[in-house]
């Protein structure tokens, strides 16, 4: 590269008014590819705080879903007394069994119908998840028909303040507190007791059990001692992390695939605007591109000033892309997720790998869209280009 | 011997399959230190034999041999690189970048020589002193007068300090009073740099500062 800078960042600016234009047509694609990403990215990392390292949670073999899975009481009552299960001074078991079911509440913003996930819980529930705390009111009495709610379902859906009384399977439950989780899924949840919730919606059997091992390494061996014992055969262990993040699998695939059908569309108009823009360049400075090469500089260092011209655009336009994305991790945002068909909040999350595939993006936008041109004006005749004045 | 020995070229262009024949078989020696004007009537050629003598054309037919080098041996990379050390260039439309500043226009043709930017500078600022306009080198082109700009581009032309200075009607676009003093400037790069000057021109005035005139008419030499 022979050509200086100060000439292709110049030559640039002489043209601001269709720089600019460029610039946001690249910043808006950029926009929308690191939005997605941060969104399928915040997804995963909600739904997988949302599970503990040393926490084990038994589903009925092959069930997709904490939906769609029943442990019996027999089965959860023999996997207590395993001893990979970590238990409390007084020997007994620290595990949760609860059952999951899915009611319907008003949004407070459309006022339609929407899903809203409620969970049935045993008192060591919070010993399991140290991240849910109580932000607000109180902890709902065991034995009674009271309930406490995330702190995203009180923002979206309506009547669900402390002192109110919700309602579903023909019952009464009082609010009493609010709960807040770091952000993960729990947020997005009603909790009660399980044992008042479970005749109330006519369950006989829980839907999942949550239990702490004694140490992490203990899994496979408690896996196994599961698959053997013919009463609990028909159940599975899985790592609460692992459970957690594949549920999020489907939805983040989905974003990802949608994702990616509408960047690729966007990205084709951004290309296509680079390079009219890329051509225009050339075809104004055809001269300037004669004399530059009559002077003695080579093809290739012409090829490189309007790649580099186009690269600079993509870049800046990246970067731009990027900022506005950057805001977007102020928002939180709702959808159905596919686990539960509950509504899930979560958030964009800007990490260092998004930043980069999204500057790479943009580079590979930079000089797809400046390769033809560029090639145009390298390949030029002196004695054509000179004549063209 | 002759700086610039041409021998026996002709070039044709095609539109389509019909050959236009520019140049016929001209044949003619450049000594060194001359200073040549080009004349004939527009669509004659002249631009032409200039731009095969510079080495940006290459003739259909003949040879072109200049300072020992044959320069239809060279490839496109070893002419380029030719060209600026040997070439220096003006033209009619002065052909200066309008985003850099005169000071940047003269410092190009260095940019492709081993030079430090702080010799670069030095050549530059000579260069400049030369046209009389080292006053004006952080000015851009659109800040110039024709005369100016043009004198700055004899400033680019001259920076590498080449042995030949090809000027393709230097003063077509100039007033009468710039002219004159484009002219001036080109005696004074022949008589006292010694440079060779090859120019074409349709201005008996500027004709007249040169030592020899030749006539190009129809792509034959007279
Ligand atoms: N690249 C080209 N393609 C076709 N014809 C050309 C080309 N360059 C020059 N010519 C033709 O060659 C002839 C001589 O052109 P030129 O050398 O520019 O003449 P002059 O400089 O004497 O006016 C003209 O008829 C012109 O149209
Ligand atoms: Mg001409």
């Amino acid at each position: 590269m022979k050509i200086p800078i100060s000439y292709i960042w110049r030559s640039l600016w002489t043209r601001r008014l269709t720089t600019v234009l460029t610039l946001v047509g690249i910043a808006l694609v950029v926009f929308v590819f690191a939005a997605i990403l941060m969104m399928a990215h915040g997804i995963e990392t909600t739904m997988r705080d949302t599970g503990y390292e040393d926490n084990v949670i038994l589903i009925r073999r092959s069930a997709s879903s904490e939906l769609l899975s029943q442990v019996g009481r027999e089965g959860a009552s023999i996997v207590k007394t395993f001893p990979e299960v970590s238990t409390d001074p007084n020997g007994k078991a620290i595990a949760t069994t609860e059952v999951l079911v899915v009611i319907t509440l008003f949004k407070k913003e459309s006022n339609n119908l929407g899903n809203v996930s409620v969970r049935g819980i045993s008192p060591e529930a919070f010993a399991l998840r140290p991240a849910v705390k109580l932000a607000g009111g109180r902890m709902f009495q065991f034995g009674s028909h009271e309930v406490i709610v995330g702190s995203s379902i009180i923002q979206r859906f309506k009547g669900c303040e402390i002192g109110k009384q919700i309602s579903f399977s023909g019952d009464q439950w009082t609010i009493v507190g609010v709960i807040e989780a770091e952000g993960s899924a729990f947020e997005s949840e009603i909790w009660g007791d399980v044992e008042q919730l479970m005749p109330s919606v006519g369950r006989p059997v829980f839907s999942t059990m949550t239990f702490r091992l004694k140490d992490k390494n203990m899994f496979d061996a408690l896996k196994q001692r599961v698959q053997q014992d013919p009463r609990t055969q028909y159940m599975e262990p899985k790592r609460e992390r692992d459970f957690y993040e594949e549920q999020s699998h489907a939805m983040s695939t989905f974003i990802m695939i949608l994702g990616t059908v509408v960047t690729v569309i966007f990205s084709i108009g951004a290309i296509i605007g680079a390079v009219i823009t890329m051509y225009g360049a050339v075809s104004n400075r055809t001269v300037e591109i004669g004399t530059l090469r009559s002077l003695g500089f080579r093809r290739r260092s012409v090829l490189a000033a309007f790649l580099i011209e186009s690269i600079i655009l993509s870049v800046v336009g990246g970067a731009l892309g990027i900022l506005m994305a950057s805001v977007m991790s102020f928002v939180r945002i709702s959808t159905v997720n596919f686990g539960t068909f509950s509504e899930l909040a979560f958030g964009f999350t800007l990490s260092p790998g998004i930043a980069l595939s999204t500057i790479i993006f943009s580079v590979a936008m930079g000089v797809i869209g400046g390769f033809l041109p560029a090639v145009r004006a390298a390949r030029m005749n002196i004695v054509t280009a000179l004549r063209s004045s | 011997m002759s700086l610039v020995a041409i021998k026996n070229i002709s070039k044709s262009y095609w539109r389509d399959s019909l050959e236009i024949p520019v140049l016929r078989n001209i044949s003619f020696d450049i000594p060194e230190g001359e200073f040549l004007a080009l004349m004939g009537p527009s669509g004659s050629g002249k631009t032409t034999l200039l731009n095969l003598i510079a080495g940006i054309d290459r003739p259909t037919t003949g040879s072109i041999v200049i300072g020992g080098t044959d320069i239809g041996g060279l490839g496109e990379t070893a002419l380029a690189q030719w060209r600026s050390r040997i070439m220096g260039f003006i033209f009619q439309f002065y052909n200066l970048l309008p985003v850099l500043t005169a000071f940047e226009n003269v410092e190009l043709p260095l940019l492709l020589t081993k030079l430090s930017s702080k010799e670069r500078r030095d050549h530059v600022e000579f260069a400049l002193k030369i046209v009389g306009l080292e006053e004006r080198m952080r000015h851009y082109p659109k800040q110039l007068s024709g005369g100016q700009e043009q004198r700055v581009a004899i400033a680019r032309a001259i920076v590498t300090d080449p042995t030949i200075l090809v000027a393709d009607e230097p003063t077509g676009d100039l007033d009468k009073v710039s002219a004159e003093e484009i002219m001036k400037l080109l005696d004074r790069l022949n008589s006292e740099f010694k440079k060779t000057i090859i120019m074409v021109t349709h201005d008996p005035r500027a004709a007249e500062r040169a030592h020899l005139v030749r006539h190009l008419d129809k792509g034959e030499l007279s």
